[in-house]
């Protein structure tokens, strides 16, 4: 396959798998919620994120003929994902979520308002439709985010811890790709660089207003790897949980 | 032979599964619909709400058998689009009347990007009071949004704006 087409796969699955484990780990907090509107807000989130990934699936599917998106989804070996380390991580405490789902939708709401206008023609679409979706999750974050950065001194203290845990694990998320070159100079996608620009300009403000202390991103050491299928060890557990129904009887024509 | 306005017709029986009498020309779905010269073959192309919509491939289905049901053509084929991605603006003057009937606010037209404003003060389905607030901006579904009119005391849903 030529570099051009690889470079655009390669860019919906690591999209594709980030959205499908956060969503999948935001399923988690169903029935745990701190309060039900929360449980509702973040199973609705999870519901987003998994149906934006069967789309990009989908989309792969169409466009490279790789695997239908049950396949892809569930029954990949763990080093063929290229979802970045921030999204596997464990739910922990609803700080540590809250702080995570803060990071992770700012950068995917600029991803995708990038790729509105991207020369590859069939993401510009959905990219739209995504990120009108977004919108509603980096509300959610926003509101909470101010919320509980300046409520007691307990909840402050510990935004600003999950966000100093966080923090480098969001900075993986602009892993750069081997084909950036050809991402920017094809039109495809400004390149996680660029993203990232964007990215801290958005949040720097926020977490001001939130009273928190945003790490200094150049003494920081990015947690990378995930985008070449090195990942933690939280993410085969997870793979294991979500695929175990279907590789139980993978010819099921109805679950 | 079967006309474009003819499908049209049809698929003002197509509703959604969660609001029965909503159609989903009622809705905006509906990207486009095309009659082979011969009126034997029809496609139809529609985007969804949400990506996540769990209706989809129940509309798929039933926009198929509804035009079988109704028309005499010999193939259907739908399609799911992105192209024009659906928003809260496409949904019909009647279909706004409807969903108001069933005891749902409809959207407000949005014109920029949806902040946190136009989610309040929406007015209440039953009271028409505009007292209300946001309770939260995730419902029952993905399209409905929770508000509470301090007019009435009622809590009501909202088709949420989407842009």
């Amino acid at each position: 396959m030529d570099p051009k087409q690889e470079a655009i796969k390669e860019l919906l699955i690591k999209m594709a798998d980030d959205q499908l484990i956060i969503g999948h780990r935001h399923s988690e907090w169903i029935g745990l919620g701190p309060i039900l509107e929360e449980d509702i807000a973040l199973a609705s989130i999870a519901q987003d994120k998994v149906g934006q990934s069967y789309t990009l699936f989908q989309l792969l599917h169409d466009q490279f003929g790789t695997a239908d998106p049950d396949t892809m989804g569930f029954l990949r070996a763990e080093n063929e994902y290229r979802c970045c380390h921030l999204v596997e991580y464990p739910n922990g405490e609803y700080d540590f979520s809250l702080i995570r789902h803060f990071l992770f939708d700012h950068a995917e709401y600029h991803r995708f308002d990038m790729l509105q206008a991207s020369t590859f023609e069939p993401i510009r679409g959905i990219a739209r439709k995504f990120k009108s979706e977004i919108k509603y999750h980096i509300l959610h974050a926003d509101v909470w985010v101010r919320r509980l950065g300046t409520g007691t001194e307990e909840s402050h203290q510990r935004m600003q811890a999950a966000l100093e845990t966080a923090f480098p694990l969001a900075l993986g998320i602009f892993e750069p790709s081997p084909y950036e070159q050809v991402l920017i100079e094809e039109n495809f996608f400004p390149g996680e660089d660029a993203l990232r620009q964007r990215w801290l300009e958005t949040i720097q403000p926020i977490l001001e207003e939130a009273s928190l202390q945003m790490p200094d991103p150049s003494s920081v050491e990015p947690a990378y790897g995930g985008r070449r299928g090195y990942h933690t060890e939280h993410l085969a557990p997870l793979l294991e949980e979500m695929s175990w129904t279907l590789r139980y009887d993978p010819e099921a024509e109805r679950w | 032979m079967v006309t474009e306005q003819d499908v049209w017709k049809a698929l003002e029986q197509v509703y959604d599964p969660e609001i029965p009498e909503l159609s989903v020309v009622d809705l905006g779905m509906i990207l486009s619909v095309d009659v082979a010269p011969d009126g034997k073959a029809v496609k139809v192309v529609f985007t969804p709400t949400f990506a996540a919509c769990p209706a989809i491939p129940v509309i798929k289905e039933d926009i198929a058998a509804k035009i079988r049901e109704l028309l005499p053509v010999e193939s259907v084929t739908v399609e799911v689009s992105y192209d024009q991605p659906w928003n809260s603006n496409r949904i019909t003057e009647r279909g706004r009347q409807i969903l108001k009937q069933r005891g749902f606010a409809p959207p407000p037209h949005v014109t920029a990007e949806i902040e946190l404003e136009v989610l309040h003060t929406v007015p209440c389905p039953y009271c028409g009071s505009t007292n209300t607030e946001l309770q939260t901006p995730f419902g029952p579904t993905l399209c409905r949004a929770i508000h509470y009119c301090h007019n009435c005391h009622q809590s009501f849903e909202q088709f949420k704006p989407v842009m």
